[in-house]
């Protein structure tokens, strides 16, 4: 580690901070009420990004089979990656500065779904959280592929075309869990249970989403594609012989962290500690 | 309309050529323009703007092109900058024929042809199951990991020569 004026002498000479990824747009053209809206969504779907990479880098190292290692590493790291660029539009419409956003709030700041709150657990308990939840986000970037917005929907078709990529390979476990008999099986028929009532908090209603789906950043309300995402895994589920579930609908607190839970305080404690231990130090 | 100035034509083009001397980090057979992540030149007075766009989001090669692509370009104009793109997604379709020979070359399968995308059906994947062993030309292939060392490879097996490959994945 070296203070900001040592690094600008010894550096070599290539950049010296990460350059922004995302291209200048003009946002000038969405009045107030749509400009909040749009913070709130990206900051929603940016918090969801990046709690669920970081579950997702508590395997690497100790997954169990080496492919998985390799797996959850660049699932993570895609996630991540997206997160990134969703904080910095969102820094890009409030002012607000990616990376004190990523690392430097309060526990109780950040605004990802319940259903990200779960602990890591166990194999099947993680393979089940994360298929919900690639789900869900695939219906959601779905309904903003043509969102009016333009800068988002650029990011989102390219965001779209990796996510696939996790689907099939979360969509393979589930099937190979659900079809043996015994411990994989029992294990992630416990893991539906214990997520299922958290499961719609991806589709939390926010503030302003109505004014969205009116401006045409949002394809439909968060309601009605809660209710997709229903069809979609309840017809999944049916299909590999594992019990209906009640999902319930969304809450209004869905992403409410006002009292966080102790596994997210834990993991909030292990990704912001290296950007805690010297605030606005460069590394 | 302006016609452009005969100068400027030439520029262009010698810059082009010149990038064709940038290699990806990760794969260095293959040239940033063979990879199809320049999308664009432009060339004023005394300045130069490139576009790239990133082949996936969390790419951590992406800023090391931008500045290789930056000091390459430095002979030709003193302000050189080089940005980020989302203009429209980076595909494998993008990969020029001598990008795909190269990879062969160095033991990576090509992308496999792309299937017709966009579909509204959140489970269909743009993936095709075939992938070329490029040690042996079979397509008796099978995908063991469609996460690699790297975002932009999968790990395949050729039942053929027994060799595992790694295919730049399709997006």
């Amino acid at each position: 580690m070296t203070t900001a004026k040592e690094t600008a002498e010894h550096r070599l000479p290539t950049r010296q901070t990460l350059l922004p990824d995302l291209p200048v747009f003009d946002a000038t053209a969405l009045d107030h009420g749509t400009r909040d809206a749009l913070a709130e969504l990206l900051l929603a779907m940016a918090d969801d990004e990046f709690i669920c990479g970081f579950w997702d880098s508590e395997w690497t190292g100790i997954a169990p089979l080496l492919e998985e290692d390799v797996a959850f590493s660049s699932l993570a790291q895609d996630e991540i990656g997206h997160a990134r660029l969703l904080y910095e539009m969102y820094g890009r419409l409030t002012g607000a500065d990616p990376d004190r956003t990523a690392f430097l709030r309060a526990p109780e700041e950040y605004r990802h779904a319940r259903l990200l709150d779960h602990p890591r657990t166990d194999w099947a308990f993680s393979i089940c959280r994360r298929w919900l939840y690639d789900t869900a986000d695939a219906i959601r970037l779905a309904a903003l592929a043509s969102s009016s917005f333009k800068p988002l929907a650029e990011v989102v078709a390219k965001i779209r075309r990796e996510e696939r990529y996790h689907l099939m390979h979360l969509d393979a476990w589930m099937r190979r869990l659900a079809a043996h008999d015994g411990e994989p099986r029992a294990k992630l028929v416990a893991a539906l249970d214990t997520l299922a009532p958290d499961a719609l908090t991806v589709f939390t209603p926010l503030a302003g989403s109505a004014g969205l789906v009116l401006a045409g950043v949002l394809a439909q309300p968060m309601t009605v594609l809660a209710e997709r995402w229903s069809l979609e895994v309840g017809g999944m589920l049916a299909q590999m012989g594992l019990p209906k579930m009640a999902f319930g609908r969304p809450s209004a607190d869905g992403r409410d962290h006002s009292q966080p839970a102790d596994s997210f305080r834990w993991l909030w404690g292990e990704f912001t500690s290296v950007a805690r231990s010297e605030e606005g130090v460069e590394w | 309309m302006v016609a452009p100035t005969l100068a400027a034509i030439p520029l262009e083009s010698a810059i082009w050529a010149a990038l064709h001397d940038v290699h990806d980090p990760e794969i260095p057979t293959i040239s940033v323009v063979d990879l199809g992540v320049v999308r664009s030149v432009t060339a004023g007075e005394g300045s130069i703007r490139v576009e790239l766009l990133p082949t996936f989001v969390g790419c951590p090669a992406l800023a090391f092109l931008q500045d290789a692509v930056a000091e390459r370009l430095r002979e030709f104009a003193d302000d050189v900058r080089v940005d980020i793109s989302f203009a429209e997604p980076w595909t494998t379709e993008r990969i020029s024929e001598d990008g795909r020979a190269a990879l062969r070359a160095a033991g990576f399968a090509p992308p496999a042809a792309r299937h017709p995308d966009e579909s509204r059906d959140l489970r269909v994947l743009p993936v095709l199951p075939v992938a070329e062993c490029p040690y042996c030309g079979s397509r008796n292939t099978t995908l063991e990991n469609a996460f690699g060392p790297t975002l932009c490879r999968a790990i395949y097996h050729c039942a053929d020569c027994h060799q595992p490959f790694e295919q730049f994945k399709e997006v």
